[in-house]
């Protein structure tokens, strides 16, 4: 694929930045979010650069981070405002193209190569969404441009904040060779140290390997490298409506303490459910299979699904079915360490089904009223506006805002 | 977070309530608005239009620029899926 010009654009410390946007007393000073410690994950999501300066890194215990910075200024995470300006930043990108592809919250890719001849060259796109996003939005953006998706992803992460950096075909043994290994996408930590010790520090001691031998190293992966270091990767950027061919929407979790009976198990179940809900609501589509996954403390995990007498959208029918589940096929022999939930064989949104004669249909639809108001009100007011009384029985298991916390994180490139 | 709450404070950013014209064509044109004083001023003229975020506010919108009487001012419609709130900013 000759010519293709594509963009990565990256938020800078996204959540960090939109926290300064908001509160203007922040500015200047070290910024972290944070996740909660008593919900067992108090980490570090996100800093600015002040806090960077005192060596803060994302993933920091929150305890660590203060030792490092004792001035360190920690602000929970408020994740409708990061989705809202996720879904302003993409809405900026689609004025370039059709093909907009996001990976995570804060970074997308963006092929702009039919675009050229109305919006100018790649850097000239680069150029003015990094001023549109500083104007529209009040945070800065870094973009990549390059010609696959690899390179512009190594872009966007070589000059921050707020700025271009071109990789082209002529220019990248230059620039992206003598960069680390580590900084090429798809080595991760264990692949970094195997080719350590292989004596592979750099992303061109990759590209001048053998392939064969990366591939006796670390299989087909190995091969993926090679293509990527090589600059000779041709996987396109999604088109932008890629997303609607959704096959389950599902949720799961590590609970902040293990389950130890089934009313542990139905706080958790009816929290996922109630995002798995909304986000099909959300969707337009109803499920007609309820699917649940379990694993014990021992982490050993199983699956099990059935199907549901109609097809819902509802959270209560969905929970429902999952304790139906559960008591069928887990006998507490252990305590649970996570659950997951998952609405799958989905339907198209219909509001007039073929009831059944044991059906109170009027009751269905009260219920069906009532989720779509709870999502108004959560949608107005915050999630926690309004809660099921079950849901406050245990504090810890209750409080995870599962639709926020769970669909923040991009799936691994390339893998599948 | 106890010790955040002083720094998350913003004396700047001010939720005003606003009289709207909602036209046939789907457009809206705000034609008045009621000021932290309690103090109703009238909206003359819609200069501008355009989406932008207020460094000084703190937030981001729909930016109007308005004249009332002979001053210039902004307001910011923060939208959020189908909720909107009008901010302005305080000048000290």
């Amino acid at each position: 694929m000759p010519g293709r010009v594509i963009l990565h654009a990256d938020l800078n410390n996204f959540y960090a930045s939109v926290e300064m946007l908001h509160h203007p007393k922040l500015r200047g000073r070290p910024v972290a979010v944070g996740g909660s410690a008593e919900l067992r994950h108090g980490i570090i999501l996100a800093k600015n650069y002040e806090a960077k300066a005192y060596g803060i890194q994302v993933g920091h215990a929150l305890w660590q981070a203060k030792q490092k910075c004792p001035n360190l200024i920690i602000v929970p995470p408020d994740y409708d405002k990061y989705l809202r300006f996720s879904r302003l930043f993409r809405k900026i990108l689609m004025d370039y193209s059709d093909q907009v592809e996001s990976f995570g919250l804060d970074e997308s890719w963006v092929d702009v190569t039919g675009s050229k001849t109305l919006f100018g060259s790649g850097e000239a796109i680069a150029n003015e969404i990094r001023e549109r996003v500083k104007f529209e939005l009040g945070v800065t953006v870094s973009v990549g441009v390059s010609f696959n998706k690899i390179f512009s992803k190594l872009g966007s992460d070589m000059k921050k904040p707020d700025a271009t950096t071109i990789i082209t075909e002529d220019n990248f043994r230059d620039i992206v060779w003598p960069l680390p290994a580590a900084d090429l996408l798809g080595v991760g930590r264990s692949t970094q140290v195997k080719l350590l010790q292989y004596g592979v520090r750099t992303i061109g001691d990759i590209a001048r390997l053998e392939p064969k031998k990366l591939q006796s190293w670390f299989g087909k992966w190995g091969l993926f490298l090679y293509t990527y270091a090589n600059g000779q990767d041709i996987s396109p950027v999604k088109l932008t409506n890629y997303e609607l061919g959704v096959k389950s929407v599902g949720n799961s979790t590590t609970c902040p303490r293990d389950l130890e009976n089934e009313q542990d198990a139905h706080i958790v179940f009816q929290n996922l459910a109630e995002s798995v809900a909304e986000r099909l609501r959300d969707l337009g589509l109803m499920a007609k299979t309820v699917q649940i996954s379990l694993r014990t403390n021992d982490l050993a995990w199983c699956e099990r699904q059935m199907a549901l007498p109609h097809p819902s959208m509802i959270s209560s029918e969905l929970t429902n079915a999952a304790m139906l589940l559960l008591r069928k096929h887990f006998h507490w022999e252990k305590p649970l360490r996570g659950i997951g939930i998952r609405g799958t064989n989905l339907a198209p949104l219909e509001h007039f089904q073929q009831v059944t004669i044991f059906d109170d249909g009027a009751k269905r639809e009260r219920a069906e009223r009532l989720e779509y108001s709870i999502d108004n009100i959560r949608r107005r007011f915050g999630h926690y506006a309004v809660q099921r009384a079950l849901l406050t029985i245990d504090e810890n298991l209750g409080k995870l805002n599962a639709k926020a916390d769970h669909i923040i994180h991009p799936l691994g490139y390339g893998r599948l | 977070m106890a010790d955040s709450q002083d720094y998350l404070a913003n004396d700047y950013k001010v939720y005003v309530d606003v009289n709207i014209d909602h036209k046939a064509d789907g457009t809206i044109r705000p034609r008045s608005f009621v000021w932290e004083d309690g103090k109703r001023y009238q909206i003359d003229k819609v200069l501008d239009i355009r989406p932008a975020a207020s460094r000084k506010a703190g937030g981001t919108g729909l930016r109007y620029t308005v004249c009332v009487g002979k001053r210039e001012t902004f307001m910011f419609l923060e939208e959020d899926h189908k909720v909107g709130r009008w901010f302005m900013e305080r000048k000290y």
